[in-house]
């Protein structure tokens, strides 16, 4: 089971969080036009990579914050996590 | 009985304490610190079981975790349990246990006359024999392999026993309490951290407690008592027996099971019987030890062949003599110390090396002891059927593939040591990459994936000295990285004797014109020739050799087979055994209960359970429950001898006719309040939602980004920057996750909170043509006329003193409100409904009036909105806006959603007007057609409409737009009936919503 430095509660366990997925996907801005294939990026079409790889979790049973975790899919490292509106260097 | 086995002294045995115990339903004597196995072997017993394949009899091999065979099924305080290892469970006054594997006893087996018939099943017989004809597999195949197979009968009571499971967190955590795990404790503790030191044994100390060493002038048995003692002291240390760590997780979560129970006749009051931990550590230190193994030769699982360290912990831990004639053949001076130990207690063994030469204090020992020696010999079979009787030996070539003449000796056991493999389960499951060491045969742990370090013999480290050293400097180093403390530990004196090198020598060649079975895995009973058909058959990868044949698979995990495979394939592929590299090993170490797995989230506490604040009124008031979720709500208020039918439909026509009350707490309810609230819906909701007036309830659809719809609900604006919105029961978490999602990481700009009040309000449902009476005596002071209160208004009102939410919301489509008060006034507000009611025929009704309901005002719900559907699907396409955007709408332009003949909602009446259409039933154009027969649709919820007092369902169905009046089948193969229906409107009652503003 992971253990995840929430930014906001301090290292906890994994089945206090429930994952949601690529924190690299940016949703497309109200309003405007979109082509199918940009939607279709931003709706389905995710890398899946074997990696190093950011990615969303909320602390669903804690403080309830979005947060981005950097993690390697292949060996499950963390290496660093921020708040929701933290820039990823 | 005597103990015939038993010697007059020693032993850590409580002589004392002497215990009864039946096997196989005959009566024994042990003493208290026996496991089944010692005592058994104390009274002389070896026949244990029988072989999984070839029911060939089976005794004991080992004397702990390492055993593979003496497998029994075990009786306990009424309670049977399988797969319980006779080497690990501890005897307790009246412990009962059975063989497994025999029918009709251990001493007659009819499944072994397959052995005499010589019908071996060979690798791969399962695979080839039981895939054709495929309909044999029921009838005959599986009842065969089942009958067969197993090792144990699961019972199929529920279990009286209670099992826990605990959190922990340490600086250091080690596994096993042998020298280097003491040693390792010990400093770490010594440095102020926080150890937890498991044992998976009774006692304490590993290979201590059969070695003859002395540390800093005690033996080592009593340098670990002594250890164990001071570690007990400290605060800051938690030691733990009959605790097998038994798998290692990421980031440092290893999974612990702790025997609390098993040792007694009956588990204590308030006490589990296993603790399952879950250990998160900073650091781990693996001390598990290693695993003597066998060097194979002809019928090398007859009973009484053992591995020489089981015999000589048999001696000295349990007092007992696993024979009184012993063969020892080893490759390596461990069997020399067997063969020590026997002749201090006056029995004379003959030791077999395969070595020509070797020389060590160890071997100089056994010399002067008189002890007969033979080098450059080995056993080339066991003879004996149920318990050995003799050994074929035979002298062996330097280059160990020619056998001299064969001769035959008097013995009653064969001790074979074939030097050691460390334990690096848990050391591989934890990613460690292991490496190859040359010198012992054997993988020992690589470069740490985690933070864990092996150290000892785990490590293939033989030597104490070497051992005690490297462990406490170890435990130090740990420490003061996470401590800061620097204690300095006096290393003690270690008296050890120095052992020669073994010899590689693993496998005796089989004799000219005799084809005995080897065996490699005991276990599962897979033989030398099974690995070779393998390899002959083309696997290659030891991955797929292991599933082939079966080695090393099941619950030993190849504790002592895996090497020897290995050996075997890189001799045959003549490939080194790095090359060959082995199979990954998983978690658990060693079988695990599913009890202790589950723990106490069984029965009642295997999910939450949700109840209204109005419960306790339902429950008096006979409600059926149901669960919708986590929640209990009721499904009908039972009256007589109602069946759901009946009662359900009474309390629907009460709403039709009258009024009724329905407990709706269980919405959910999220409290959003910010200036930016409005936007935030107009956002999340298909519809326009900035202009809605203060005091005003509105309803909404909400959909995901690919545009299904995720859930629907009213919103209700309380005042200029709150809303309460409602979601369904099921969909609440989601609900507030997604609003969370989207304000969190989407548009943080907007100035909004939301946080669920699901628990803080209480909601009853008040519907039917007689409601606004109703309410008009519930709250006197308020004008809820219909101009006062219009559909879909909102006001706050006095209830008999306690503040109230009013909406004029309707799920029934009858004239009906929702009121809301805090949860601790749920109750008072339910009895003064029904109080008030009471003139006006009020009646509860549960969820499947209201079901039936909402069915025939042909309202979506759950069965509608599954993940599925878009809006059009359900008829809401009204409220998809035109001008503005929101989440998914940009999904609703693809291909498929905007088709001419896209799904829709259709209402079904089947022709008969009698027949029920079961839910799930899949609506067809011919029922005669062939199969696969084209699927038009299904139903999705069923209801007797008591407004025509006929059946009527929903359904989602293809051109659905167009196929009004159309008559199909509905087809449900499970129910197996066939009903001719005719599609209707799915607004089966009022169809132009006039009730609902009246
Ligand atoms: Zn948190």
């Amino acid at each position: 089971m992971l253990y995840i430095n929430c930014p906001h509660c301090g290292m906890r366990s994994q089945n206090e969080f429930s994952y949601g997925g690529d924190a690299s996907v940016k949703r497309p801005e109200l309003n405007k036009e979109v082509s199918d294939q940009e939607w279709d990026n931003f709706v389905y079409n995710r890398k899946s990579l074997r990696g190093k790889h950011l990615e969303l979790w909320q602390h669903i049973s804690g403080c309830r914050q979005w947060i981005k975790v950097e993690r390697d899919t292949a060996t499950h490292e963390i290496f660093r996590t921020f708040k929701a509106d933290e820039e990823v260097a | 009985m005597t103990q015939a086995f038993r010697i007059e002294n020693g032993g850590l045995i409580n002589r004392d304490k002497k215990l009864s115990f039946k096997f196989n339903g005959k009566t024994y004597f042990g003493y208290e610190g026996d496991t089944l196995a010692s005592a058994l072997l104390a009274n002389g017993v070896h026949l244990i079981g029988r072989s999984f394949k070839y029911h060939r009899p089976r005794g004991f091999f080992g004397a702990g975790v390492d055993e593979p065979y003496a497998v029994v099924q075990l009786y306990r305080n009424g309670e049977t349990e399988p797969n319980i290892k006779a080497t690990e469970q501890e005897l307790f006054e009246g412990l009962e246990a059975k063989s497994v594997n025999c029918w009709p006893s251990v001493n007659f087996d009819i499944g072994a006359i397959n052995n005499f018939l010589k019908i071996f099943l060979p690798a791969g017989f399962y695979y080839k024999t039981f895939m054709w004809p495929k309909s044999f597999w029921y009838r005959i195949y599986e009842p065969f392999i089942r009958k067969a197979a197993g090792l144990g009968v699961a019972s199929t009571k529920h279990d009286k026993e209670r099992y826990e499971h605990k959190y922990e967190y340490c600086d250091l955590l080690i596994a096993g309490s042998g020298p280097s795990g003491l040693a390792g404790a010990y400093a770490a503790a010594k440095n102020g951290a926080k150890v937890i030191l498991a044992e998976d044994k009774p006692r304490f100390g590993g290979s201590l407690l059969t070695s003859d060493v002395n540390i800093g002038n005690q033996s080592g048995k009593d340098w670990a008592e002594g250890i164990i003692a001071e570690l007990k002291t400290m605060p800051n240390v938690v030691v733990k027996n009959r605790s097998q760590i038994f798998g290692y997780y990421d980031h440092n979560m290893l999974v612990m099971s702790e025997k609390v129970s098993d040792h007694l006749p009956s588990t204590k009051k308030y006490h589990p019987n296993k603790r399952l931990w879950y250990i998160r550590a900073k650091e781990v230190l693996i001390s598990s030890g290693s695993i003597e193994r066998p060097i194979v030769f002809g019928n090398n699982d007859t009973p009484g062949v053992m591995l020489s360290s089981a015999a000589k912990e048999y001696l000295k831990v349990y007092g007992v003599l696993v024979g009184r004639k012993p063969l020892v053949f080893t490759n390596n001076d461990s069997g020399y110390e067997t063969a020590i130990e026997f002749k201090k207690y006056g029995v004379d063994p003959v030791v077999l090396d395969s070595r020509k030469s070797a020389e060590s204090e160890i071997i100089d020992e056994a010399k002067n002891l008189g002890i007969n020696i033979k080098n450059s010999y080995v056993v080339v079979a066991a003879q004996g059927y149920k318990k050995v009787k003799s050994a074929d030996i035979a002298s062996i070539s330097d280059d160990k593939k020619q056998l001299g003449k064969i001769e035959n000796i008097q013995c009653d056991c064969i001790c074979v040591s074939g030097f050691w493999t460390p334990t690096i389960h848990l050391a591989s499951q934890s990613g460690n990459k292991t490496k190859f060491k040359e010198e012992i045969d054997a993988f020992v742990p690589g470069q740490s994936k985690q933070n864990e370090i092996t150290l000892g013999a785990a490590n293939g480290v033989f030597s104490l000295d070497e051992t005690l050293k490297t462990s406490f400097k170890a435990g130090s180093e740990l420490s003061k990285k996470i401590t800061e403390n620097n204690n300095e530990i006096a290393i003690p004196n270690v008296v050890e004797k120095k052992s020669s090198q073994h010899d590689k020598f693993w496998c005796v060649p089989l004799p000219k014109g005799k084809n005995y079975k080897r065996f490699l895995d005991f276990q599962n009973d897979v033989a030398v020739s099974d690995v070779e058909i393998a390899l002959r058959e083309g696997y290659r990868s030891i991955e797929h050799v292991k599933r082939y044949t079966t080695l090393g698979m099941a619950t030993d995990q190849g504790k002592t087979s895996n090497l020897n495979g290995l050996q075997l394939v890189s001799e045959i592929e003549n490939k080194v055994v790095p090359a060959v590299g082995h199979t990954t090993f998983r978690p658990p170490y060693t079988p695990v209960s599913i009890g202790a797995i589950v723990g106490r989230e069984v029965g009642k506490h295997s999910k939450p359970t949700r109840k209204s604040p109005m419960h306790s009124w339902h429950e008096k008031n006979n409600a059926v429950f149901v669960d919708a979720g986590v929640w209990l709500r009721p499904r009908y208020y039972k009256r007589g001898n109602e069946n759901l039918f009946e009662g359900s439909k009474r309390e629907a026509k009460n709403v039709r006719t009258n009024v009724g009350v329905c407990d709706v707490t269980t919405l959910g309810k999220i409290d959003i309040k910010g200036p930016d609230a409005a936007e935030l819906l107009n956002r999340v909701y298909t519809n326009a939602w900035l202009k809605l007036p203060v005091g005003k309830a509105r309803y909404g659809v909400m959909l995901r980004e690919d545009g299904i719809v995720m859930d629907d609900g009213t919103t209700t604006r309380i005042s200029e920057n709150h809303y309460h919105m409602t979601t369904t029961t099921a969909q609440a978490a989601n609900v507030l996750s997604h609003l969370e999602y989207y304000l969190q990481l989407v548009w943080p700009e907007l100035n909004v909170n939301v946080v669920s009040t699901t628990e803080q309000w209480a909601g009853a449902a008040i519907a039917g043509p007689k409601s606004r009476d109703l309410l008009q005596k519930l709250f006197p002071n308020s004008d809820v006329s219909n101009e006062g209160l219009p559909f879909m208004g909102y006001m706050e009102g006095d209830l008999f003193g306690v503040k109230a939410r009013i909406f004029r919301i309707s799920f029934s489509g009858e004239l009906a409100y929702e009121v809301n008060v805090e949860s601790d006034y749920g109750n008072f507000m339910w009895e003064k409904i029904i109080e008030v009611g009471e003139e006006f025929n009020i009646q509860p009704y549960g969820t499947e009036a209201l079901s039936t309901l909402r069915i025939e005002m042909g309202h979506v719900a759950g069965s509608e909105l599954d993940g599925r559907t878009i809006p059009f699907d359900n008829a809401l396409e009204g409220l998809i806006s035109k001008k503005k955007d929101f989440i998914g709408k940009r999904s609703l332009q693809r291909s498929a959603f905007i088709a001419e003949d896209r799904q829709r909602i259709v209402g079904v009446v089947p022709l008969d007007k009698q027949t029920s259409i079961p839910e799930g039933s899949h609506l067809v154009k011919d029922d005669k057609a062939p199969l696969p027969n084209p699927k038009l649709g299904h139903i999705s919820a069923s209801c007797w409409s008591v407004e025509y007092d006929n059946p009527f369902s929903l359904a989602i169905l293809k051109d659905g737009k167009n196929m009004i009046g159309q008559k199909l089948f509905a087809m449900s193969p499970l129910k197996n009936k066939v009903i001719p229906v005719e599609i209707v409107s799915s607004h089966y009652v009022d169809p132009k919503g006039e009730r609902v503003r009246s």
